[in-house]
């Protein structure tokens, strides 16, 4: 009945999408102006749809419906409630009509409340953002249909995979998938600013609220999915340049030159093309990744099913989508002129650097994830990993990183690097002092740049505020303080954890004692302990830092019975200069038992980076979207006014 | 009730994976070597090895047999004093090009030593159009 009811619901919105691009075409081509005024309310209507649909699966995932086959292969009915309920998007189907619930969504959203673009390009870019959601429909109701019924009914499910079965899929995929998809609504933008040739700084401020939203729920999800893997996999690692990681740090990366570009043309109307052409590259890059973990190309613990028909469906997609967006762009790119101009030593040269910098850095991802699959596609295996990205990404992202140091202390279009001396030496001095520092220790090269920008970047992200009173410093001010601050931290905190992480592999007995770096620790008991869907063994180990006050750590070896697979369950004490990793591995025949234990100094600032960067982006979404309430409101006053005096 | 059959059926096949070769793991997989500079050497070329076995991890990231094993022989390796890029060229030799996260140059791997300088020549292009003859 609820399976009947979400797949109805899911058909009916991709008929409204279809109605939606119809009309926008109709309307805009001015063959039916009056339906104009329908799009807004099919899109809301359409986005409500696709949220029962969604609601509908999430019912029967929390019901264990064993009658659906998407519930009866990937749930249990002995799952925790919060797996049965988050373990609805740990699938293929549920994550596809997780996105498009998304889609569908933001494209309601966008036409409840956007009120600044002129109404034509509103209609053409709800008619781009349908045109791409029938595309997502018709994969989601031919070929991945989340609804299909088993007939007769299973007697139990199959269960979710173990490694998922972690609070860290309640949020990160949700949040990752916000910030993906949000990003068709800035690929919708630029289609609808192309058609009708409305490329200006009104056209920026309106897009620029929608970019940084999805960036926030972006640059989230990535460190929430860092912080996950870190602690799941049990090795310590956080970032394994895994093409699955990778799909999702190229659409951050383009939007966050989006999000720079976006400013330049808000402020100066200049970058026109280059931003329109971000917008359309960001979103392309989502469904890059999605063809990536989607398709089953790849083997990963994101992809949960492989079938040959849905990647060549989800390639055929992305051929169409980016396509047609490419050509649109090259037809109209020459009648959008770039706009104003500037000189290098201005805010918008050091904008521009920055674009490209991260641009380029966009081009070795995307070659190291694609090119392998490509050789592999005519028969010829390699591997890249990090020794291709750590070198080549930080060609690109060195330089950036230290004209972030001193762009935002620039002025707009014109400024003489003399007006900003103090402050230059005072970064210079910083950099060279902390290089220096570094090398007498010995740091190697990659961590020794890392530590050294991180250092010259805490003070120079703070130095825009030099000379202000800081209660009058404005909200968007301050959000690109926090987030420029932010990146200084995560930076610590990967430099300092592969330049100083102490490692020690152990065999122990109950009592023996052992040293990590500073701590000393001391293996008390090996316990049996069982959860609802799963036995472990518990290990517990008193840890003292620097012979202080021990804390006690419960790293657990668990089994779970279905599906029938291992998982470590790391134990962690963080301290504000580091953290303690322990693993309990198997026990050798002497009956000693398997430890594996890291020191990482710093290594949390990573995550905490990761934060300030979003907290930067919502401080700053603040700052727009209060501004632009205000100006709406005292524009409607104004209007009213103008009203009743005309009666 | 055949396909619910079915279900259980996949679900018992899966099964085996739980009675996993009870081999003791090789004597370094999971022991470190005595000398601190020897073994941060053998650590340093784990992180560039893959794991045959597993998803997009390296053998120092592994729980998988097969890792252990390559730990084991490269943490000998490097004991018995081979260079590290030795054992890697050894462990190409047996597995194929796939085992190293360090692409070498060669007749199929050139498009990706070609990207960075063309990168680089494509931002510098971009950044003289942009400013070009202005200066500082």
């Amino acid at each position: 009945m609820i399976a009947n009811f979400g797949l109805a619901a899911l058909w009916l919105a991709a008929a409204l999408a279809a109605l939606q691009l119809l009309a926008a075409s109709l309307a805009l081509t001015g063959r039916g102006s009056a339906l104009g005024a329908i799009i807004r309310p099919v899109a809301i209507t359409q986005g409500l749809l696709t949220t029962l649909a969604f609601i509908a699966l999430l019912v029967l995932f929390c019901q264990t419906d064993l009658s659906v086959k998407l519930v009866a292969e990937n749930s249990h009915s002995a799952k925790p409630f919060l797996y049965k309920f988050a373990g609805t998007w740990g699938n293929h189907e549920g994550s596809m009509l997780l996105w498009v619930t998304i889609m569908g969504l933001a494209g309601g959203f966008v036409a409840l409340v956007e009120r600044r673009l002129p109404e034509p390009t509103m209609i053409a870019t709800l008619a781009g953002q349908a045109f791409v959601s029938l595309g997502f429909y018709a994969f989601l109701l031919l070929a991945s249909n989340p609804f299909e019924r088993l007939d007769p009914v299973p007697v139990e499910g199959l269960g979710l995979n173990p490694l998922l079965q972690d609070p860290g899929l309640a949020f990160h995929p949700p949040t990752l998938y916000i910030g993906y998809v949000g990003l068709s609504i800035a690929f919708s933008f630029a289609i609808g600013a192309l058609i009708t040739r409305e490329v200006g700084p009104a056209f920026a401020r309106a897009m620029r609220p929608w970019v940084l939203g999805s960036w926030i729920f972006l640059t989230l999800g990535i460190t929430a999915g860092s912080y996950w893997a870190y602690y799941e996999l049990g090795w310590g690692g956080w970032w394994f340049w895994d093409p699955v990681e990778n799909a999702s740090l190229m659409p951050w990366l383009a939007a966050t030159a989006l999000l720079h570009s976006a400013s330049v043309l808000a402020a100066r109307n200049a970058l026109r093309a280059w931003t329109v052409m971000l917008g359309v590259v960001a979103f392309s890059m989502s469904m890059v990744g999605t063809f990536l973990v989607r398709s089953g190309i790849l083997t990963s613990v994101h992809a949960f099913a492989v079938d040959p028909t849905r990647g060549s469906f989800i390639l055929a997609l992305l051929a169409i989508n980016i396509g047609a967006a490419l050509t649109l762009f090259g037809l109209r790119a020459a009648s959008v002129t770039e706009g104003e101009r500037f000189a290098l030593t201005s805010r918008e040269g050091a904008l521009v650097f920055n674009n490209v910098m991260l641009t380029a850095t966009l081009g070795i991802v995307l070659v190291g994830t694609l090119y392998p699959l490509l050789a592999e596609s005519m028969g010829q295996k390699v591997s890249v990993g990090p020794p291709y990205f750590n070198p080549a990404g930080a060609m690109f992202v060195v330089p950036m990183l230290l004209v972030l140091a001193v762009g935002p202390l620039l002025r707009w279009r014109n400024d003489s690097l003399r007006r900003i001396r103090p402050e230059l030496v005072v970064i210079a001095a910083l950099l060279l002092g902390s290089l220096a520092a570094l090398a007498f220790f010995g740091v190697p090269l990659l961590p020794l740049l890392g530590l050294a920008l991180a250092a010259v970047l805490a003070v120079a992200s703070l130095l825009p505020l030099r000379g202000r009173k800081l209660r009058t410093v404005k909200l968007p001010l301050w959000g690109m303080v926090v987030a420029h601050f932010g990146v200084a931290v995560a930076l610590l905190g990967m430099a300092s954890d592969s330049a100083f992480t102490t490692e020690r592999l152990v065999a122990m007995k109950v009592g023996d004692k052992v040293a990590v770096g500073p701590w000393e620790l001391k293996l008390d008991s090996i316990e049996p302990v069982a959860g609802p869907n799963w036995t472990a063994l518990e290990a517990a180990i008193e840890a003292s830092y620097q012979g202080g006050k021990p804390d006690l750590l419960k790293p657990q070896a668990r089994q779970f019975w279905s599906p029938p697979q291992a998982t470590s369950e790391s134990a962690l004490d963080t301290r504000w200069n580091g953290q303690l990793y322990a693993v309990l591995g198997e026990q050798a025949e002497d009956g000693r038992w398997q430890l594996r234990l890291w020191w990482k100094p710093f290594v949390p600032m990573i995550w905490y980076g990761g934060l300030l960067i979003a907290l930067g982006g919502v401080l700053a979404l603040l700052g727009r979207v209060s501004s632009d309430l205000r100006r709406l409101i005292a524009r409607d006053k104004i209007a009213y006014r103008r009203q009743r005096q005309g009666r | 009730m055949i396909r619910a059959l079915c279900l259980l059926l996949a679900a018992a096949l899966a099964m085996p994976a739980l009675a996993q070769d009870k081999l003791p793991p090789a004597p370094y997989a999971y022991t470190q070597l005595a000398d601190p500079a020897q073994e941060a050497k053998a650590h340093a070329l784990m992180q560039t090895l893959r794991c045959l076995q597993c998803q997009g991890q390296s053998i120092a990231d592994s729980d998988a047999p097969i890792a252990g094993d390559m730990r084991s022989q490269v943490r000998l390796r490097i004991q018995a004093g081979e260079d590290p890029e030795a054992i890697r060229a050894w462990l190409i030799e047996r597995y194929g090009d796939y085992v190293s996260y360090k692409p070498e140059l060669t007749g199929a791997t050139w498009p990706l030593f070609a990207a960075p300088l063309v990168l680089v020549a494509l931002a510098f292009a971009l950044l003289r159009r942009r400013f070009g003859g202005k200066g500082a």
